[in-house]
């Protein structure tokens, strides 16, 4: 898979490591009256879809950054790939 | 029709001409008692010891597909009962004396070969965790036996036993372990099922629960509504998929896993090989190709195909520990998906939804659990109470801190 850097450019899956999906950007509060199960729900549950997943990917051999990427779980296409800084700062992560 | 030598000799003389299908092919009825979703190992295992263990009836399997083309036709076939954790390693030596006595059971030759699975290790502190695990595993009634570097050698001699960087250090041996012919266990199944009556039901795929005042009531399907008392779902890698329309969410995603076949060879292997240092793993199968596979990719995919870096990696690893290997040329390879769970052990439950039961989280050993899986998930379904050897299988072990996490790689799927 060739993972398209906003960067860098295309760029070799193999240089990246993968995380998991990007929901993982959006931490509950931990001072919120239902954090035990909230928290449970983030470490635990997934969503798991068969088709387009955002997903988180960091680019251990290049430049360190963390990526959401849009991708198709039953192709492998790869839709489009972002900075994760900026889609964290857009507030716009989980769906 | 049982299956003997004497019936053998039989048909020989006659032109093989009484042979009779395996397994009925039944339309669906309306209803069942049992509806088991997945025709892969796990359902058609659940099925059979359903009707013949607990002696109930009204009992269908739907497969989307036909029974055998998910993971247990996929698999590199290997058996072992040789984990670490005490919620583990009781079941999966039930589920190696069940392979024990499977052909038996089934009436059908299953090529269980004991022929013993070797984990190499490579360094002091490998070798101090092979020896807990080994202990562990006696401990459960299992067998274990720590070689040292000769005792490596006069089983493998082809190994690279000068490799400076990972020399091989000793190995832990599990001599029950070892290989299945893994179609014939599906056939196997199948065919015993079958022959206790229960409707094995091919191209039959379930888009849809019918649910009402949180009890199932029946599971759309391809082939038309069916009703059901209980549903038990057994789906492997498609779990995600299938219990998302029953509104639940797992603690579960999809990976894929690719294996590889050799040309075939001579004898060369005495049994299952693990390297300790890479991600390599090898047995000769019947027909002499070499069975090889490593890690999961790594990423989520539902595509049952991997990548070529893993290939690259299986092979360097191989490369490395039997050097032997490198002119012999690669015939086929393929992918699986995997149910990876988040502390890589499965889950055999009941779920909020009365009457709706789920089998997932098999991670890529899930061939090994076949017997024991259908066994304890038909216990389940039976008798609504856990088997005494998966009652550490249950979806509220996250929230309350009881992972069953043997590699102890966190909430990571990839990883396990
Ligand atoms: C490459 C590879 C190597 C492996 N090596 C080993 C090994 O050496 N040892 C080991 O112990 N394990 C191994 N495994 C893991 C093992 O194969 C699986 O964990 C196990 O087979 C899963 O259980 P199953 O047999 O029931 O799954 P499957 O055979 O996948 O059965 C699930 C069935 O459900 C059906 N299904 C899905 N969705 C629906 C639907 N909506 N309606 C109806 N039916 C549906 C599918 O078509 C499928 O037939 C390996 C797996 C792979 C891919």
């Amino acid at each position: 898979m060739i993972i398209p850097h906003p960067i860098l450019g295309p760029r070799d899956a193999q240089e990246f490591v993968y995380l998991g999906d990007a929901s993982l950007l959006d931490r509950p509060d931990w001072q919120a009256e239902d954090a035990s199960s909230a928290f449970h729900d983030y470490q635990y549950q997934r969503n798991n879809p068969a088709g387009v997943h955002r997903e988180l990917w960091f680019h251990e051999q290049g430049d360190r950054s963390w990526l959401v990427v849009t991708r198709d779980t039953t192709t492998h296409e790869i839709l489009k790939a972002e900075l994760a800084r900026d889609v964290a700062l857009a507030g716009e992560t989980a769906k | 029709m049982s299956y003997s030598g004497f019936r053998l000799i039989k048909e020989a003389l006659r032109g093989h001409s009484g042979w009779k299908p395996a397994w009925r092919n039944p339309e669906p009825q309306p209803g069942y008692d049992f509806v088991i979703v997945g025709g892969g190992g796990h359902g058609l295992a659940t099925a059979h010891y359903l009707a013949k263990v607990y002696r109930k009836s009204r009992i269908a399997v739907l497969e989307k597909g036909w029974i055998g083309g998910g993971n247990v036709g996929r698999n590199t076939t290997i058996i072992r009962s040789n984990y670490l954790l005490p919620g583990n390693e009781p079941f999966y030596e039930l589920s190696l004396q069940l392979w024990e006595g499977l052909e038996q059971d089934l009436n059908y030759n299953a090529m269980v070969s004991q022929r013993g699975v070797m984990n190499l290790f490579h360094s002091d502190a490998q070798r101090d965790a092979a020896r807990r695990r080994g202990n562990g595993m006696i401990l459960h009634g299992s067998d274990a036996e720590l070689l040292d570097t000769d005792g490596v050698r006069s089983e493998a001699p082809f190994l690279n036993f000068n490799n400076a960087r990972f020399p091989i250090k000793g190995a832990l041996m599990h001599r029950r372990g070892g290989t299945v012919r893994h179609d014939a266990v599906a056939w196997g199944y199948a065919r015993s099922a079958d022959r206790h009556g229960v409707d094995i039901i091919q191209n039959c795929e379930v888009t849809g629960f019918r649910i009402e005042n949180n009890r199932v009531l029946g599971v759309e399907t391809s082939r038309g509504y069916i009703g059901a008392g209980k549903i038990g779902v057994a789906v492997a890698g498609s779990s995600g998929r299938v219990m998302s329309q029953a509104g639940m969410r797992l603690p579960i995603e999809s990976h894929v896993l690719q294996a590889f076949v050799s040309e075939g060879l001579k004898p060369v292997l005495p049994g299952v090989i693990t390297f300790g240092a890479g991600h390599f793993y090898v047995s000769q199968s019947d027909k002499g190709g070499l069975v090889f596979g490593g890690d999961i990719d790594g990423y989520n995919t539902y595509a049952q195909r991997g990548n070529l870096p893993v290939v690259e990696d299986v092979c360097e690893g191989g490369m490395a520990l039997m050097p032997m290997i490198g002119r012999t040329r690669l015939l086929r390879m393929w992918g699986g998906v995997m149910d990876m769970s988040m502390d890589g052990s499965p889950i055999i439950d009941r779920t909020q939804i009365d009457g709706l039961y789920f089998n997932g989280g098999w991670c890529y050993g899930g061939f090994k659990a076949t017997p024991a899986s259908g066994r304890v998930f038909a216990h389940l379904l039976a008798t609504d109470t856990p088997h005494e050897t998966a009652t550490a299988y249950r979806f509220d072990r996250f929230e309350k801190g009881l992972m069953i996490d043997e590699k102890g790689a966190g909430a990571q799927p990839n990883l396990h």
